[in-house]
């Protein structure tokens, strides 16, 4: 279908579904309509997921066929057949899924978390290099009171971060801080939502 | 739902038209600097001009939570990159961590190539899943940073603390990196290490910023509005029960 043609019908069900499924929150006695429009979102986000780990399947397979650091994009398909038939055969909380997931991925997602703790350190360490502002000061003072006021370092105890200043950041100023961004967070959220809602925003393609 | 969720959505939805007819009639009310988005259109002609690739990450945010509205702000963003950027010998890239994000990032690339012409060059790989959890999605988007000549990283959808090896990848490469995030702990990470960070609700003002159309600015203007009316009636909730405790 063409798309100019495609995109109205798109933005039509896109629109009316969302308008039906306001209403139903507002309007009493429409849950089971609610829940079953939802029900079928979660299906298709569930046949979107396949058709993702289809995407990273065709993606490899390329680079496979055309030999771009073929060894990476053989292990990591291999590893995807395997665990998927596996998966497929035993269920999800099977011996060999669970020993895959345990002794496998586990241990690859802890290991990336601890170079990001590396990675992390020397970007703050390097923040001012980036951006020399008052901010940049603020983060940077802020990050090092926190990290005295954390606890004993070296089995030295400063009292006057453990207990005045930890605390009054902690409990105060990031507490309110983190409330002034929620809010923000909170409406660009409903505004993107309205936009989409009255179809003036459409990441359908339209 | 109660009530006054209802009188916030039609709150913003009134502010929203009303600013959509008045932009009309003041379309050079200009909106205040935020110097991420002026870099970044400096930093996507640059890569135009200098044949090298710009990556856009749209995190691991679904369809169906709240994290969504920031996958649809990297949506908007991945638009307005692609409309500059799409026709230069190296298109822009897209990665996601989820399969809705995919599709809806492959028909956004589609359309944009339509829009220009070029619908010849559009492929279904400039927009991938690398991964399907944080860190999975993160070792899989990190080769295409380092690999593939990338001079600009742009990070627009919902991030946790992973996004810092992102980051730190695209400044390996001594590219500019631009990230926003709806999740807090992530906008933290991104101040850190990111070139141009985008704090609190600027992630979603990318579209008022990117020229994506007026409603998108009428929007950013009722959210400004809005947060105002907050900050007024916190401070109205604040000092009001010290005038109702006076004898």
């Amino acid at each position: 279908m063409n798309l100019r043609n495609r995109t109205p019908i798109a933005a039509a069900v896109a629109i009316s579904f969302g308008f039906i499924i306001l209403a139903t929150l507002l309007i009493p006695g429409f849950d089971d309509l609610r829940n079953r429009i939802l029900n079928w979102t979660i299906l298709l986000a569930a046949v979107a997921l396949l058709l993702g780990l289809a995407n990273l399947f065709m993606v490899h397979f390329h680079k496979l066929r055309n030999r771009e650091k073929p060894i990476y994009s053989f292990i990591l398909l291999a590893g995807l057949l395997a665990t998927f038939l596996i998966t497929l055969w035993e269920g999800s909380q099977g011996i060999t899924a669970s020993w895959i997931f345990n002794n496998i991925q586990v241990p690859v997602e802890t290991s990336l978390m601890a170079v990001l703790a590396i990675s992390l350190t020397i970007a703050a360490a390097r923040i001012l290099q980036q951006r020399k502002d008052v901010m940049s000061i603020a983060f940077l003072a802020t990050l090092f009171a926190l990290l005295l006021s954390s606890g004993p370092l070296f089995g030295i105890e400063i009292p006057f971060f453990t207990h005045a200043v930890g605390p009054y950041i902690n409990n105060f100023l990031s507490a309110g801080a983190l409330r002034g961004l929620l809010i923000g967070v909170s409406l660009g959220t409903l505004a993107t939502g309205l936009r989409i809602l009255i179809g003036a925003d459409r990441p359908y393609g339209g | 739902m109660n009530l006054s969720a209802l009188q916030w959505i039609v709150l913003c939805l009134v502010f929203i038209g009303f600013f959509s007819f008045w932009g009309r009639k003041n379309p050079r009310r200009a909106l205040r600097s935020i110097p991420a988005f002026q870099q970044l259109r400096r930093t996507i002609e640059l890569s135009v001009e200098d044949g090298s690739r710009m990556q856009i990450s749209l995190g691991r945010g679904g369809i169906l939570g709240p994290e969504s509205a920031a996958a649809f702000a990297g949506l908007t963003l991945l638009r307005q990159v692609t409309e500059i950027a799409a026709d230069s010998d190296q298109p822009p890239l897209v990665t996601t961590g989820d399969g809705a994000i995919m599709l809806l990032a492959q028909d956004t690339l589609r359309h944009s190539y339509n829009k220009l012409g070029i619908s010849d060059q559009y492929t279904l790989r400039l927009a991938q899943t690398t991964g399907l959890t944080p860190f999975s999605y993160i070792a899989g988007t990190l080769p295409m940073i380092l690999d593939r000549h990338v001079s600009a990283s742009a990070l627009g959808g919902s991030f946790g603390a992973e996004a810092g090896l992102l980051t730190t990848a695209a400044q390996s490469t001594a590219g500019f990196t631009l990230g926003g995030s709806e999740n807090l702990g992530g906008q933290a990470i991104i101040f850190a290490s990111a070139d141009q960070p985008l704090i609190g609700e600027e992630l979603f003002a990318t579209g008022a910023y990117m020229e994506a159309g007026a409603t998108h600015q009428a929007s950013l203007r009722a959210q400004d509005v809005l947060r105002w009316v907050i900050i007024l009636l916190l401070i109205i909730s604040s000092v009001l029960p010290l005038f109702t405790s006076l004898p």
